[in-house]
């Protein structure tokens, strides 16, 4: 791989790599999923700015502190932060080739998840059937979409765990599958660290304003 | 030159994907942290025990930022070795970005806002 220009050698210079050296199966699929999470993390950044642009306008319709409920949101928090413990549990299983364990981890994952979802959709139409929709005012359509867009990530992280369950039911923990139940690893906990955002300050902030 | 490409061999060769330092002590060192990170700050929010609004927001935001950290290093396994260095990269890249689209846009939109004659003013003139 080197190019080793010895001087002795060095009438004839070599200026490319005759051979193309080889890549492993999905060498490179870690980097490039972590550079597809960074992408997904530039949209959030420009949703939360949006929030904290609009976050204030309420056009004389409900504000945070008239919707939240906090008791609530921590419920919906610790869903995820449980759903990201047990996603580490499978992953500590899938190192030790416990199909079954993996398995385990994985449908307690997907049903954390699943509930974090539903709470989220609860708050959703509760809010809604109070009159505050995205057309309300500048606050909720920036809420809906910054809140919505993550909730829509955590419903396809949890169509993805289903597949993969599918797939490592059918293979087993070959390679690939292995690799796949990483990216989907790194995808899970990327979405967690967003939530914190969002708790911190949407949430949060928004019950101080 | 030679260097690198030497580190992009030694990544290639292992048969983990360069993330393969997981181990149980530090999920459950990295979910105690968070759960203490999550639920100081509720408890701030919800009792109000700091008093002054402006202290508990500074709270917040900052123990929502360690726990980013907190995150990174033991869930999602953030190191400056990982892929040759490449991930941290990439991170430090979006951080830059995420920073100045955040503070771009909330300082501008500030001055518009502070600048923007009040409502009630504008009826009094006409």
């Amino acid at each position: 791989m080197t190019i080793n220009v010895n001087p002795a050698q060095a009438s004839e210079p070599v200026f490319y790599l005759v051979d193309e050296h080889d890549h492993a199966e999905g060498g490179s699929t870690m980097l490039g999923f972590w550079i597809y999470l960074m992408s997904d993390c530039l949209i959030f950044a420009m949703l939360f700015a949006t929030y904290g642009v609009l976050g204030g306008n309420y056009a004389a319709g409900p504000a945070p502190k008239d919707l939240f409920d906090l008791p609530l949101v921590a419920v919906n928090t610790s869903m995820l932060l449980l759903s990201s413990i047990t996603y580490g549990f499978a992953m500590l299983s899938m190192e030790r080739s416990r199909i079954a364990a993996t398995q385990f981890w994985l449908a307690i994952t997907g049903l954390f998840g699943l509930a974090f979802v539903g709470i989220e959709l609860s708050e959703f139409h509760h809010m809604i059937h109070e009159g505050a929709t995205p057309q309300r005012s500048a606050f909720l359509s920036s809420f809906f979409t910054l809140v919505g867009t993550h909730g829509l990530h955590v419903s396809f992280g949890l169509v993805w765990l289903t597949t993969l369950m599918v797939q490592v039911w059918r293979h087993g923990l070959i390679e690939a599958n292995k690799r796949r139940l990483m990216c989907l690893s790194m995808f899970w906990h990327f979405l967690d660290v967003v939530w914190i955002g969002v708790f911190t300050f949407v949430y949060l902030l928004g019950m101080l304003r | 030159m030679s260097v690198e490409i030497h580190s992009v061999h030694a990544a290639h060769g292992h048969g983990d994907m360069a993330h393969g330092e997981i181990s149980l002590s530090g999920y459950l060192t990295g979910f105690i942290l968070s759960v203490i990170l999550t639920a100081v700050p509720f408890y701030l929010v919800m009792t109000g025990v700091l008093g002054d609004k402006k202290s508990t927001a500074l709270v917040i935001t900052a123990f929502a930022a360690v726990q980013i950290v907190v995150h990174m290093i033991f869930f999602l396994h953030m190191n400056t070795s990982s892929e040759g260095g490449w991930t941290m990269m990439a991170l430090i890249f979006t951080i830059i970005m995420v920073m100045i689209a955040m503070t771009g846009s909330l300082w501008v939109m500030h001055h518009l806002n502070v600048n923007m004659m009040p409502t009630h003013e504008m009826g009094r003139m006409q």
